[in-house]
């Protein structure tokens, strides 16, 4: 019995210091200095002279953390142990901030750059009226293929996948809303499809895949495609452009039936201790040469219309990063389906991994 | 007296310790999340869905490739072992075997994402003695093979350790007895250094069953385990209730296995 108390007791007292620890450690974050701000943003997602830059013009101390996917960026928010001022999450990701009221409301009119960007990237449905978020950098899915190893063949619709002399050459991305997207794709129904009659028949013409497909894996994609390991790959524009850096042979084509269309945004999170100092950093980075510098260094596409003015032509008229109008009219973007609906397409998925050959 | 008892009872916190918020807490918390749903109510349902085919066959292959790989091990830590505990200098030979076993594993399977590839030295090797170019990855084979390569040192060392305590007395009293080789091998070797087979079975059958890093980079997703759905229902789906779930299937077998390889202590062991 005296064994228990004592073991008791002392849980107790570790269990009060850590939490002494814990509290001193976040009060320790909460710093209340008007002259710096806290920018939480995606890896190699942002050229640093322009911070240096910013921190010249304006006399704002910048902190900058990155992080490697939107679940971890919204669990440190949602922690709250920092003050980020500015974060940099994907439209479903918006959408999930938003409903869990983790976001401040965006003052346009001390954004004076905002005229810059294409109209066409504003007011989307996962943010009307960006009253919460202002586009960073956005792009496309499409696929990655190196015409070397296949004979010279190309690719335009998602059925060209199908084809049966691809037999065991197609890597996937491992995630359900893009492989599953895809199937929607190609009968031709919407990427946000919550019918669960469209979504079967997206599985069973996926299950017709099956032959082709060589793996589904994650990152490693980029370096399968470089060393001409696989010849067609399922892939985003951005990782797209990384290959073709390393790999000259490899083209990237978005489908003519649709595709997705993403965004990343720049956001004020709740935590902002300096919303001042966020304004005047979102509206830095929408200035045209700063985009247009950022745009080059970091490689994905600008939806800074006057930016594209500063930027190599060669770059700004490929169709495979810049599509024109009529290209995006195909391409659609994620809303976020709730968990429910999203179980329901991991399912599915499972279902479609479990019958590989 | 009285002083040695307190002396052991206060060593003996750190174990409750220990056990308290590492074993029992996490245990009872993915419990309870399992009779959790999406919205957080009391639910039944995700035993209800465990128990559909999906996840039913998932838990088949698991099984399935958890006995591949384990039997493998065995077939080749066996003999290895017992050859191990004839060499000189057996201590070196061990070591050099476990030495594997300190390095990462994310490590060692990256390493193998470029033996196998297609430009690799194995597929160099195979054009080179004329059976030409083979997709060795994200097949099946090059599954179970990673995975005997990183579990086989678990197999390997308590097969040495009860062979190596073995009295040799014992092989050379069934010889003289007029015992074959083999007759003396499954009748004397095998039946006492069984602990060390069990034990080496332990390890590597319960984790092979919840294996799932390797099953995306080495099988390319092609093959699924238990494991690999528990990754998906928490980082993906974010459905704890379900991933817990299946947890909780996963560490019942766990307890099963245990009760069937361990260790009876009846009465002492005969020697």
């Amino acid at each position: 019995m005296k064994d228990i108390i004592r073991a008791a007791a002392i849980i107790s007292i570790v269990s009060i210091i850590l939490m002494l620890v814990n509290a001193k450690l976040n009060g320790s974050g909460n710093r209340s200095d008007t002259n710096s701000i806290t920018v939480f943003n995606w890896g190699e997602y942002l050229d640093p002279a322009l911070l240096k830059q910013f921190e010249q013009e304006t006399n704002i101390k910048v902190i900058y953390e990155t992080f490697d996917s939107n679940e971890a960026m919204m669990t440190k928010i949602e922690q709250g142990g920092t003050t980020y001022d500015i974060a940099v999450p994907s439209e479903y990701a918006i959408e999930k901030m938003k409903e869990a009221d983790q976001l401040l409301p965006i003052d346009h009119k001390k954004l004076p750059n905002l005229q810059n960007i294409d109209p066409y990237f504003l007011d989307l449905p996962f943010d009307p009226h960006n009253e919460y978020s202002i586009p960073y950098f956005w792009g496309t899915l499409g696929i990655a293929f190196n015409p070397e190893l296949l004979e010279g063949q190309t690719f335009e619709s998602w059925e060209d996948l199908w084809n049966p002399t691809l037999q065991q050459e197609v890597v996937l991305v491992d995630s359900a809303r893009e492989v599953i997207g895809m199937g929607l794709n190609t009968l031709g129904y919407s990427l946000n499809s919550t019918d669960k009659t469209e979504l079967q028949e997206a599985v069973d013409k996926l299950a017709t895949l099956s032959p082709n497909v060589k793996a589904i894996i994650g990152d490693e994609i980029t370096q399968l495609m470089v060393n001409g390991e696989a010849a067609v790959a399922l892939t985003w524009s951005g990782q797209a452009a990384d290959m073709m850096a390393d790999n000259e042979s490899i083209d990237y084509v978005v489908p003519q039936e649709g595709s997705n269309l993403w965004f990343d945004n720049m956001v004020i999170p709740k935590t902002a201790a300096n919303v001042d100092g966020a304004h005047a950093f979102i509206n830095f980075m929408l200035d045209a040469e700063v985009a247009a510098q950022n745009a080059d260094y970091v490689g994905y596409s600008t939806p800074n219309l006057a930016a594209l003015a500063f930027m190599d032509p060669a770059v700004t008229g490929d169709e495979r990063y810049y599509p024109d109008e009529e290209a995006r009219d195909h391409l659609e973007v994620y809303k976020d389906l709730g968990l429910t609906m999203l179980g329901h397409y991991n399912e599915l998925f499972l279902k479609f991994k479990m019958n590989l050959q | 007296m009285n002083n040695k008892k307190t002396s052991f009872s206060f060593s003996s916190v750190p174990y409750i310790l220990w056990i308290a918020l590492f074993v029992i807490v996490p245990i009872a918390l993915v419990v309870r999340y399992s009779f959790f749903d999406l919205s957080g109510h009391f639910t039944f349902n995700n035993y209800q869905s465990f128990f559909s085919s999906i996840y039913f066959k998932l838990t088949i292959n698991s099984f399935w490739y958890a006995f591949l790989i384990t039997f493998f091990s065995l077939v080749f830590a066996y003999p290895t072992a017992y050859f191990l505990t004839k060499t000189k200098h057996k201590q070196l030979w061990l070591l050099l075997i476990i030495i594997p076993s300190w390095i990462n594993l994310l490590l060692k399977t990256y390493a193998f994402i470029g033996l196998f590839g297609l430009y690799g030295p194995i597929n160099a090797f195979l054009k080179m003695i004329g059976i030409g170019e083979h997709q060795l990855l994200f097949t099946d084979f090059s599954f179970v093979f990673v995975a005997v390569y990183i579990f086989i040192p678990f197999m390997i060392l308590p097969i040495f350790n009860s062979l190596d305590k073995l009295n040799p007395a014992l092989i050379d009293a069934a010889r003289d007895l007029g015992a074959g080789a083999w007759t003396t091998f499954r009748r004397v070797i095998l039946p006492l250094t069984m602990n060390g087979v069990k034990s080496g079975i332990q390890v590597v059958f319960i984790p092979s069953l919840s294996l799932f890093m390797i099953t995306r980079l080495i099988a390319g997703n092609k093959v699924m385990t238990l494991g690999t759905a528990i990754e998906q229902q928490f980082l993906v789906t974010q459905n704890w209730g379900m991933g817990s779930t299946i947890a909780v299937f996963l560490i019942l077998f766990m307890f099963i296995i245990m009760w069937f390889t361990g260790q009876k202590e009846k009465g002492g062991t005969k020697r």
